[in-house]
């Protein structure tokens, strides 16, 4: 069993700050983490290892500051990593993104399943993990939330998606391409062992040169159709906190209805 | 131009891409399948065909005249179960808008099996076409199905913007159909304009959890693809003597061509769901326990209201992940968002800011939820939440 995941290094939080005379995002002082969706797609894969067998592959396309996540990721106990890393990939949208990790995964075949985490917490979109199965062709199923059932000698796959409804629950044929949401699992903690691993374990990195498939007019920027033309702080939420203060419950609870059913919001 | 390729040695002869043809340009001579004039390139055959056999070569990069070829405002309709989601009529009144703005037609593609009514809803909510597909394979939404038959529509009539719901079903399916089409999407859009000299679609949005916000623009292939935010935009009026052309799509794309088969669905029962809801009553930690639920639960109930969480409750095993606001849970905009026991960490925030009105119920004063709210209350939300309860059973008569 060959299952591949697909991770983001990202920066440890939300508060990200635009510098308003260059436009652009202040990045000095955060840390960078994996993107938390997709330790769990990590933790999945590990799952199914433990259980058929194979090998588990992390893939990561960034700086080669990346190399970290993927580090760790092996330290949790995935057996490879691979980084896309080249000046030619800046600039990516969610278009090329997927077609640069797709090229490389044609590499890395064959596999039975690729993993990612359902979106990245920076770009939010969600729209990646899509992008590379029909680059691919083969199946993709997103937002999952419990994997039922996985034959990998049948070559079938049930799983239950989670929806604004409810739970779907689909089968499907493998290979096939599994987004996840948090509710999956828990992911491990690295091991020591691990730990030691992926000190020593050299990370390959794989630029548009590794990628002889590759069309080039279709990396970075310059095969990215959309572009950011501005970037802006969103409007402060007006006003400031109304304190609603009284004797007993009872009484601040009146008049925080009056206040509702003024607003007209119920 | 382009060109329909049939590779002689993969074609099997077995005819699944003539009968998948729309118009008929495609026929079995001998042991191998050819194409006519009739072609239009909408590529229906080379996504039904099991032993990828055909290939559509087309121009690398759209030149000036394929951006002006494109014409018309798109929006996918998502239904579920038979009724239209309201993400869907939120987007066709902006979609109204833009293409009053451009002075082009707006079309609706509703997908599903016994919809007929849908289509006319997406006419009295704005529509001046609707494409409508019908099939037994298309009743529960999967990816394959709709994306062939989305991808073949337009590449055969070639809109230059199309819009989806920024939904679960919504994202998987633009996702597909964008990248099928080498063209650019843009997730989650809550501001739509066109700028009035390049006619270019401006797409906002928020990243970085809504801490900042992005312009995005796509101005070199077509159509320009967004997926737009719920509850952001209002739902226009609808006019039933509005007219409009419903057009039947006679499209099937073969059971033995789609790898998945939805088996159930699990409905959350008795909960209004959180992408819909216009209330919301969300408990953080301070609920304590799972059973620290249940007087918010009441006042959920009470106000017609759903019932959310913070992560702190969910990763203590308190409630299920489905109920879950922020980054990694859910993003919210109800009219009115109760938070009780929510301290208000930046992740929480990103998913439920844009709320019109929120309150925060919350022993600690110094809680950063209270930057955000519109009310607080400081108190112990074990007699707070009873008593607005009983304060809105009393007035509300329920």
């Amino acid at each position: 069993m060959h299952a591949i995941v697909c991770i983001k290094q990202v920066p440890d939080t939300t508060e990200v700050k635009i510098n308003p005379e260059t436009n652009t995002l202040v990045r000095e002082g955060i840390a960078s983490i994996i993107n938390p969706f997709d330790t769990y797609a990590i933790e999945e894969a590990l799952r199914l290892k433990e259980k058929f067998g194979g090998k588990v592959t992390v893939l990561s396309m960034g700086p080669l500051q990346a190399r970290e996540a993927l580090k760790e990721a092996i330290a949790m106990g995935a057996d490879e990593g691979v980084l896309l890393s080249d000046r030619a990939f800046a600039g990516s949208d969610t278009w090329a993104t997927a077609y640069t990790l797709s090229q490389a995964i044609r590499r890395l075949a064959p596999f039975d399943v690729i993993l990612c985490g359902k979106q990245a917490i920076d770009g939010d979109t969600g729209q990646v993990g899509p992008g590379i199965a029909r680059q691919l062709q083969i199946p993709q199923l997103t937002y999952i939330c419990r994997l039922q059932e996985f034959d990998p000698v049948a070559r079938r796959i049930r799983v239950e998606r989670l929806l604004e409804e409810g739970r779907e629950i689909v089968s499907c044929s493998l290979p096939a391409l599994l987004t996840v949401v948090k509710d999956i699992n828990q992911p491990r903690y690295p091991t020591f062992m691990g730990i030691r691993r992926a000190t020593r374990l050299e990370i390959p990195v794989w630029g548009a040169q590794a990628l002889p498939d590759a069309n080039p007019a279709y990396l970075g920027l310059s095969g990215s159709p959309t572009q950011v033309v501005r970037i802006f702080n969103p409007p402060a939420r007006a006003g400031k906190v109304l304190l609603i203060t009284g004797d007993t419950p009872a009484d601040m609870a009146s008049q925080l209805a009056e206040r509702l059913l003024g607003d007209k919001v119920i | 131009m382009s060109k329909l390729e049939i590779s002689g040695d993969l074609c099997t002869a077995c005819g699944t891409c003539v009968d998948a043809c729309p118009f008929g340009a495609l026929s079995l001579e001998g042991d191998v399948v050819t194409v006519n004039d009739q072609c239009t390139f909408c590529g229906a055959c080379v996504d039904v065909c099991p032993a990828e056999a055909l290939h559509i070569q087309r121009p690398e990069v759209a030149g000036k005249s394929d951006l002006a070829a494109s014409h018309g405002v798109w929006v996918w309709v998502e239904q579920f179960q038979g009724q239209a989601c309201s993400i869907s009529w939120e987007m066709m009144g902006q979609a109204r808008r833009l293409a009053d703005q451009l002075q082009v037609p707006l079309t609706a593609c509703v997908l599903g099996h016994n919809i007929g009514h849908i289509a006319r809803e997406a006419i009295a909510y704005g529509a001046d076409r609707v494409f409508l597909a019908e099939d037994p394979s298309l009743a529960n939404y999967r990816t394959d199905p709709y994306a062939a038959i989305l991808v073949g529509l337009v590449r055969q009539h070639r809109p230059e913007i199309f819009l989806l719901g920024a939904s679960a079903r919504g994202r998987d399916l633009a996702g597909a159909v964008a990248t099928d089409l080498h063209t650019g999407l843009t997730a989650d859009c809550t501001g739509l304009d066109i700028d009035p000299e390049t006619r270019l679609l401006r797409q906002t949005r928020p990243a970085f959890g809504g801490n900042i916000m992005a312009t995005i623009i796509c101005p070199k292939y077509r159509p320009q693809m967004a997926t737009v935010r719920h509850r952001v935009f209002e739902v226009p009026p609808a006019d039933s003597t509005r007219r409009g052309e419903i057009i039947p799509v006679s499209t099937v794309i073969p059971e033995s061509a789609i790898a998945s088969q939805v088996a159930d669905f699990v409905l959350e029962a008795g909960q209004v769901n959180l992408a819909d809801a216009r209330i919301i009553v969300t408990g953080g930690r301070g609920v304590g326990g799972p059973e620290g639920f249940a007087p918010l639960r009441e006042l959920a109930d009470t106000l017609g209201g759903a019932l959310g969480a913070s992560r702190a409750a969910v990763d203590a095993g308190w409630i299920p992940y489905a109920h879950q606001v922020g980054q990694t849970g859910r993003t919210v905009k109800p009219d009115l968002y109760i938070a009780c026991g929510v301290s208000g960490a930046i992740q929480h925030l990103a998913g439920m800011q844009t709320s019109r009105i929120i309150v925060a119920i919350n022993k600690d004063p110094e809680a950063p939820i209270f930057n955000v709210a519109t009310y607080g209350i400081v108190g112990d939300l074990f007699q707070i939440v009873p008593a607005l309860t009983a304060e809105f059973r009393r007035r509300l008569g329920r």
